[in-house]
């Protein structure tokens, strides 16, 4: 892995805008991918871990989102703000997403073959028959056993891992920078899961290609990840390599999804939860934003919101998004 | 120990036509299928999607008709009797499903939902099902102005909130629990969790736990059912489970859960292909397509459940010499 950035979010702030109301999913977010990393994004339903991809990739058609500030730098360009046409050309080329699911991203009446061939020849100057032969040995890469068949079937025919499987190919036949992939294995069974898993890993030693996952299970970011990114109602509030991450939470938010996650072999009598509810991106508490949900509030909390603090252990760099961590931060966002 | 339910040899097959004249075949859901639960007990069906696991628990309170096999619950045979006399039995045997969403009805409000049952069941007047029904959402720690409100006010960990409300509204003897956590993120999964067992020690419930999720799995149960196509894999309990899996199935599903602990690198059975359709389950053990550990017997033979000790059951050939 290198030190190299090759994505950078700065105080990205994605809206959802309609007649009546404004609703912000995505509120200051920053962060960014090294080349070759695995960077782990999780966070529970609502937080706008999926809205940050969707803002990278601009993939807001048909919706009434719209980034509203920020910046996503890629490649020494803002793109946010460059042309449709511009960024078509960066869309799937230079960033791949796949989705959780994989059935409703291929296309139900289009024969695999055609899907990925058709994909690669918007890409790429090459014939049709070297476009075939691309896409065949892509799905051989990622483990599809009658490659040959199989473009010739449709996505109905085939199980859900093997739609992800050639969601993945499709995802790698042009060869981009950063895969992004959003609840990739959510939808599938945990024997399927880690299959799948393990390609992915394979795709980040092998080819060296950055990864963003998106996730709200903490087993495959423990699994999966060199670094994770933790967010809450559309907040970063933890950024940590994954062994800091686990040994050592920091924010009280992070300490309860750890804490509530039951894990195989640990056999304690109760476990423990985070109470009240993820408040409703129409109805945010003052002051921090998890503030009602903590165990470690105080006066100052339900007044100010905490900035995002840097704080080094060991000569590594965390952040942290609560007034605890101010106390050892050397600086902040 | 007293046995609660037991069923015996339990199979469910739905028919299916496959093209326009296609030849009649079925889906063998479940194919003979043996457990009992004890009173006070939490079994747990797992497995993987297509197992049969929810067609399991559905047959259990007859929401569906056996195919074949027998159902006794409570001492009594409820296989073959008719829906008028199956009633008072419905009492005693609830349900909480997945979907929060799904299983409440929009239109009604809470008070109504939780107290249908009791309008089914007992002749409580209208003052009795109300005080009954505040009583109910204190027990499952929902506030009080909730009574007036429709499902689509609250969260998705109250939504199942209420449905635990509704299943313990009759003091049911039962509860079937289809994957109740399987929607809620973990930090509500586990608020509910913990609901579920405060509740059933108060209560002295007993229940039948549907879930794909070994780790939730492993908090809540007394005994685990393991299934694999319809069939059942191993069962055992839950300390003879984790520490002893004997079944190559189980061993792969438990080595597949990711664990939130980056230092703990473990060595992992990663299954070969899909799970096989159950319209053409594979020969002899319907394991052995993706089976790490296939002997040539395995091809031709299924194999027999057997026990090998202590009530752990397996049905593998290389545990029945």
């Amino acid at each position: 892995m290198q030190n190299e950035k090759v994505l950078e979010l700065t105080n990205l702030r994605t809206q959802f805008i309609t007649k009546d109301s404004t609703s912000t999913a995505v509120n200051g977010v920053s962060y960014h991918i090294k080349r070759g990393e695995v960077l782990g994004l999780v966070g529970e339903s609502g937080c706008g871990k999926s809205v940050t991809a969707l803002s990278i990739m601009r993939l807001f058609r048909d919706t009434p989102g719209r980034i509203t500030g920020g910046a996503v730098m890629f490649g020494g360009r803002n793109i946010t703000e460059i042309s449709e046409r511009e960024m078509a050309k960066i869309r799937g080329k230079e960033i791949a997403m796949i989705f959780q699911e994989p059935m409703s991203s291929l296309n139900p009446t289009m024969k695999i073959g055609k899907q990925l061939t058709e994909v690669i020849l918007k890409h790429r100057h090459i014939s049709v028959r070297e476009a075939k032969e691309l896409a065949l040995d892509m799905l051989r890469q990622v483990g599809i056993p009658r490659a040959e068949q199989l473009m010739n079937e449709f996505p109905h025919q085939l199980s859900g891992g093997m739609n992800q499987r050639v969601m993945i190919a499709m995802g790698m036949s042009l060869n981009p920078s950063v895969l992004i992939a959003d609840e990739p294995t959510t939808a599938l069974d945990v024997t399927i899961q880690a299959q799948i898993l393990e390609l992915m890993k394979s795709i980040n030693e092998e080819h060296g290609m950055s990864i963003l996952l998106i996730t709200h299970d903490l087993g495959v970011v423990a699994e999966m990840c060199h670094r994770v990114v933790v967010m809450y109602a559309g907040r970063v509030v933890e950024e940590a390599d994954v062994h800091s991450l686990f040994a050592k939470p920091l924010h009280p938010y992070t300490h309860g999804l750890i804490d509530s996650t039951p894990v195989i072999g640990a056999r304690i009598e109760r476990l423990k939860s985070i109470r009240g509810n993820v408040p409703s991106l129409d109805n945010m508490p003052e002051g921090c934003v998890f503030g009602p949900r903590c165990d470690s509030f105080e006066d100052r909390c339900g007044r100010e919101e905490p900035p995002v603090f840097h704080i080094e252990q060991q000569g590594v760099l965390r952040k942290c998004r609560c007034w605890t961590a101010e106390s050892q931060s050397v600086g902040k966002d | 120990m007293e046995k609660l339910v037991e069923v015996i040899d339990i199979k469910k097959h739905f028919p299916v036509r496959s093209g326009l004249l296609g030849k009649k075949q079925s889906v063998k859901a479940v194919d003979g299928v043996n457990f009992h639960i004890a009173k006070g007990e939490v079994l747990s069906l797992v497995g993987e999607s297509g197992c049969g696991k929810s067609t399991t628990g559905r047959l259990v309170v007859r929401l569906l008709p056996l195919t074949g096999g027998r159902v006794i619950f409570d001492g009594a045979d409820i296989t073959d009797i008719s829906e008028p006399n199956m009633r008072p039995k419905r009492k005693d045997m609830q349900m909480i499903f997945q979907d929060p969403y799904s299983s409440l009805n929009p239109r009604m409000k809470v008070k109504r939902l939780v107290s249908e049952p009791l309008l089914v069941h007992t002749d409580m007047d209208e003052a009795a099902r109300h005080k009954r029904v505040e009583e109910l959402l204190e027990v499952v720690g929902l506030p009080r102005g909730s009574i007036n409100k429709y499902p689509h006010e609250f969260s998705g960990g109250q939504r199942q909130r209420i449905g635990i409300a509704r299943a313990i509204s009759v003091n049911p003897k039962l509860i079937v629990a289809d994957e109740p956590v399987s929607a809620l993120d973990v930090s509500v999964q586990s608020q509910v969790l913990n609901l579920l067992q405060d509740l059933q020690k108060d209560l002295g419930l007993t229940y039948l736990f549907i879930s794909h999720n070994l780790s939730v799995v492993e908090h809540i149960s007394d005994r685990i059912c393991v299934m694999y196509l319809g069939k059942i894999a191993e069962v055992a309990t839950r300390d003879q489970l984790y520490e002893n899996p004997m079944h190559p199935y189980t061993k792969a599903l438990l080595s597949a859960v990711p664990i939130p602990d980056p230092s703990k690198k473990r060595r992992r059975i990663i299954l070969k292909g899909d799970i096989p359709s159950p319209v053409n389950p594979p020969a002899g053990c319907n394991f052995h397509t993706r089976c790490h550990e296939c002997m040539d017997v395995c091809k031709h033979e299924p194999p027999q459940p057997k026990d090998v000790g202590n009530g752990h059951i397996v049905a593998c050939h290389h545990h029945l010499c």
